[in-house]
């Protein structure tokens, strides 16, 4: 059985449904990418598997255990890191990983080795209070407290929420670390670009498991063909674009405009002439690859128009 | 036991951090004592009584001097006018008013009955009733004294009245501080256990931390149990302080044992934690948690019996106290302290106190979810 088995779950916060028929499943040693925008459904999900919260009915395997009947075994095995920092501000940096070593009955010295890497960014700081470290430190001190009692799953919400960019790569990278000491990682993040750094994937939109795969398998089903369009007037060449019949979806991606068509008859000139015929000039037009976040827009439309 | 070693290691220090509480533990119980042991007094002294003599006559002169005399009264004189009187009484000039009569001293000697008018103003029922006594006690000391002893009146024409001398038991000295000070005490306990338990539990749903520590290995009995026992160590901490300032300060006196108040305050403690947990069950977040208390505080601090008798409190309020834990531990210390009372004297308060905290207590402890 997978490490992480999740099949048919449903949750709901009244009439909201939270969770609605989900599955999913995480070899051991995997690292899965949950992939949603926010009020999808990731945290709920994520404190279900953590033994957090009772699901309204479905099965749910974590580590061979049960999270509703096994959960005091279960939480030897995880490790969980909250979307909310959720240490002791009060306590030092030191303090803060002692005391998370202490309650699981292990120590720092004993597994030093797992977190080296990671706590050794903040040990120059360790008598200073979680409180006053900056956002980056904090994520590092929330990791290494998670990872102290030497987890084999490791959950990890929203992680990089709020964290700058050089941090975010740094964090990333040190997850890929973790994954060699075998641990099996599950990490949600509302950033797209992260979510190919992941060896699978699942797209988490209203609930409902919308794709997984591996994040290569994801684009490949994409079968549409994205013109990306880069100019400097993104405002003007959006409503212009959006107008262009047979568009199916125009969206602005940093620099660039992406444009899918309802059919493929459509090319690089013709959109360039079109572009030039409404005052666009400037305009460089291109067919380029899907990424994960024109499946998820692709999806998102698709369930609009349902 | 060493998971419960490890969370009171981080609450202690948690507690020390807290920049708030070094003085709410050192300067409370200090400022508490002397401010409330003083201010809170019900002892009447040198209230204004203006006297308006109509009369005239010896009688009514070695009256005011008795009056004069008293320490609990400072006396005004003022020529009979109806309006005047009221408009002192109402400008808070003067508490009350005696009007001796014209025809005072005549009356007395042809033995016709006397009516002498009070006014008191009674916006304070509690001070205008011991007013009236002191009035009474001097008047009917001036009978005997001035009329039966120094004068040649018939003592057949005078009221009969029959002395009584009365000893205070406790209290010889009728000491408000003495009564006041074991109130205070309890105060200052009460706050601790339900005040700082409650906050400290809210505080840790309102930060998130508590989702920290639910993945972790700890039990809730492991969890309670260190965050309760700190604050029933800094409250048998905070009894002895208030104890000792009571005792070096205002010569309280210590009749009863230690050994018997620690093992009542440590009961009376275990069931204030229990209220405080059971708040902060149901509070969300710190405010909450402090209007609730401070609501709930207010009304079993006040019917406990800290200023007022219990005992002249209607029968409903009687029956409320009845599940009121401060009503019973205001009664223990005050006992303790000032009677020497042991638990087999208290044997009611110690039972009640015990089934309060336990069902509370499990109560709330079966209510505790550790989730957000």
């Amino acid at each position: 059985m997978a490490e992480i088995e999740i099949n048919n779950l449903y949750k709901s916060y009244g009439d909201v449904k939270a969770l609605d028929n989900v599955c999913l499943s995480v070899e051991k040693n995997g690292f899965c990418g949950l992939i949603g925008p926010d009020g999808a459904g990731k945290t709920t999900l994520m404190r279900v598997i953590t033994s957090l919260l009772v699901p309204d009915s479905g099965e749910i395997s974590i580590g061979g255990l049960d999270p509703i009947k096994e959960y005091k075994k279960l939480r030897l095995k995880l490790g969980y890191m909250p979307g909310k920092f959720s240490l002791y501000q009060d306590l030092s940096v030191e303090e803060n990983l002692r005391f998370f070593a202490g309650v699981f009955g292990t120590s720092i010295k004993e597994n030093y080795h797992l977190i080296k890497n990671i706590y050794s960014h903040i040990e120059p700081f360790k008598n200073r209070r979680a409180g006053k470290l900056s956002g980056g430190m904090k994520q590092k001190l929330a990791l290494s407290c998670a990872l102290i009692h030497k987890p084999e799953i490791l959950i990890l919400d929203e992680p990089t929420t709020g964290v700058d960019a050089v941090s975010r790569r740094e964090f990333w990278e040190m997850l890929g670390e973790i994954r060699n000491y075998g641990i099996t990682i599950l990490v949600s993040t509302p950033y797209m670009e992260e979510a190919v750094l992941c060896d699978q994937v699942s797209l988490l939109f209203d609930g409902k498991v919308v794709e997984s795969g591996t994040p290569k398998q994801i684009v490949e089903r994409f079968s549409s063909t994205i013109f990306a369009v880069k100019t400097v007037n993104i405002p003007a060449s959006l409503k212009v674009l959006r107008n262009m019949e047979d568009a199916k979806s125009v969206n602005s991606f940093g620099q660039n405009i992406h444009v899918v068509f309802n059919d493929g008859n459509h090319s690089v000139e013709q959109i360039t002439n079109y572009l030039i015929k409404n005052n666009i000039t400037d305009a460089k037009v291109s067919i380029i690859n899907a990424g994960i976040e024109d499946c998820f827009i692709d999806y998102i439309i698709r369930q609009n128009k349902n | 036991m060493r998971t419960v070693l490890i969370i009171l290691r981080k609450e202690f220090k948690q507690i020390f951090r807290d920049r708030m509480m070094i003085p709410i533990i050192f300067f409370m119980p200090f400022v508490q004592t002397l401010i409330l042991v003083y201010a809170a007094t019900l002892e009447l002294k040198n209230t204004n009584i203006t006297i308006v003599d109509i009369d005239h006559s010896d009688f009514s002169r070695h009256l005011i001097a008795k009056f004069n005399a008293s320490p609990f009264f400072k006396v005004n004189y003022q020529e009979y006018n109806y309006s005047l009187i009221e408009d002192d009484i109402l400008k808070d000039e003067t508490k009350s008013v005696l009007i001796i009569p014209a025809n005072f001293e005549k009356d007395i000697r042809s033995g016709a009955p006397v009516n002498l008018q009070m006014n008191i103003n009674a916006i304070d029922g509690q001070s205008a009733g011991l007013i009236n006594i002191y009035v009474n006690q001097i008047l009917s000391g001036f009978i005997k004294e001035e009329l039966v002893e120094k004068t040649a009146i018939n003592p057949g024409l005078l009221p009969a009245s029959i002395n009584v001398k009365s000893r205070y038991w406790y209290n010889e000295e009728l000491n408000f501080k003495h009564f006041m000070l074991p109130g205070i005490l309890v105060i200052l306990i009460s706050m601790i256990s339900i005040f700082l338990t409650s906050l400290n539990l809210v505080k840790e749903k309102e930060r998130g931390t508590i989702e920290q520590i639910n993945v972790t290995p700890i039990h809730k009995w492991q969890f309670l149990i260190g965050k309760m026992l700190p604050f029933m160590i800094i409250g048998i901490f905070e009894l002895t302080l208030g104890l000792s300032i009571g005792m070096l300060l205002f010569n309280l006196p210590f009749a009863g044992s230690v050994l018997t108040l620690f093992v009542f305050t440590l009961i009376y403690l275990f069931a204030g934690i229990g209220m405080g947990l059971l708040i902060s069950d149901f509070a969300a977040t710190q405010q909450q948690a402090m209007f609730t208390i401070f609501f709930f505080f207010l009304i079993i601090i006040l019917m406990s019996g800290i200023f007022t008798s219990v005992e002249s409190m209607p029968d409903w309020a009687q029956s409320v106290n009845k599940v009121n834990p401060v009503y019973y531990f205001m009664r223990i210390l005050r006992s303790v302290i000032l009677k020497g009372s042991t638990i087999s004297d208290l044997l009611n308060e110690f039972i009640a106190l015990i089934i309060f905290g336990i069902t509370v207590m499990s109560f709330a402890v079966w209510r505790y979810r550790k989730t957000v």
